[in-house]
């Protein structure tokens, strides 16, 4: 009964997946395929719920539902012609696309059926509770350095990216004048 | 993996609750509201104004720099995330650590406050400029000043000699 009920909520997070992935792709409008995408990553969160992942899914959840996405809508707000955009592509190239796709998931269905590895763990042997914890004191422990390095990194990308937004917005006011 | 899923199980049962309110509430609105629409009643609502134009319109470029800095925050707190929940365990060193990487992440901020990143982008309006000069030396009460000018003179000038000639 309760296996049961976690596969149709998997089979049910799967088709808000696939269904609003697709929607991204098939949508003219640019602002639906941007919501669109908000329930292809709020579904990859509920994945990693799946995966015994949370801090993972609350990760995607934050940077990729609060973060990502609002940068995106951001992006589509400051585009300026947002309705007579035109969201055809002129050239198509159907048969070497299909070639690409139809190898690609030949590639992926034989990896899912002959090599991959699959975890035959039984469940109470598997990971229990939360890992944010283990995640915590390994980061104060073992890998403090890079914990360190991380915030280095944060910095040089918000300097980078505000003298890069900055810098066009100068090119504009010359413009202007 | 039971354990952590049934922990979630809680969140989804608020989110389906949630979805299954809003919809439920839009099905049943579409089920009991009769359907007439008119041009008037399609239009968006602004307040009852006229809507004028589209509501596409471009936003400042500002915004996107505030939404860059967030995500960098946000990130941040993705990683001080799962220091507080060991911090009580590790006690003065955890707090250095994270001290450090919030202060290596404020000298970022810094940068872009100092630069004016952060300042907001204040209308600025043409008010239409009257000549008011002449008119603020007028006192609001013109009477009442004259009154009080007329008092403070009297008594002084009475014992004076020059008054007759005035």
């Amino acid at each position: 009964m309760n296996s049961l009920a976690y596969q149709i909520i998997f089979y049910l997070f799967a088709a808000i997946i696939v269904g609003s992935a697709a929607l991204v792709v098939i949508s003219k409008n640019i602002i639906h395929s941007a919501f669109g995408l908000l329930f292809t990553f709020f579904g990859v969160a509920a994945i990693y719920v799946y995966l015994n992942a949370d801090f993972i899914a609350v990760t995607q959840i934050v940077v990729y539902v609060g973060g990502i996405l609002v940068l995106l809508l951001f992006g589509v707000m400051l585009t300026n012609k947002i309705t007579q955009a035109d969201l055809k592509t002129e050239t198509l190239n159907p048969v070497p696309g299909l070639l690409i796709t139809l190898s690609v998931l030949a590639m992926l269905l034989y990896t899912f059926y002959f090599r991959a590895k699959w975890v035959t763990v039984p469940v109470d042997q598997q990971l229990r509770g939360t890992v944010v914890e283990p995640i915590g004191i390994a980061t104060m422990t073992t890998y403090v350095l890079p914990f360190e390095i991380v915030s280095i990194v944060l910095m040089v990308a918000l300097l980078g990216a505000a003298y890069i937004a900055r810098a066009d917005r100068k090119v504009q006011t010359k413009e202007g004048k | 993996m039971e354990n952590t899923i049934s922990e979630f199980g809680k969140v989804f049962i608020f989110l389906a609750l949630g979805v299954v309110l809003v919809v439920g509430g839009f099905i049943t609105s579409r089920l009991l509201r009769p359907f007439r629409p008119n041009t008037e009643k399609m239009t968006t609502y602004e307040c009852g104004e006229e809507p004028v134009g589209s509501s596409w319109v471009q936003f400042n470029i500002r915004f996107y720099v505030i939404a860059l800095i967030f995500i960098i925050f946000d990130v941040e707190i993705l990683f001080l995330f799962p220091w507080a929940t060991i911090y009580k365990q590790l006690g003065t060193f955890a707090l250095v650590e994270a001290l450090i990487f919030i202060g290596i992440l404020l000298v970022g901020l810094a940068y872009a406050w100092v630069k004016g990143d952060l300042e907001w982008v204040r209308p600025n309006p043409n008010v239409p400029q009257l000549p008011t000069k002449k008119f603020e030396k007028m006192p609001a009460r013109p009477e009442a000043s004259l009154l009080s000018l007329v008092e403070s003179i009297t008594p002084a000038s009475a014992s004076e000699s020059s008054l007759p000639k005035v």
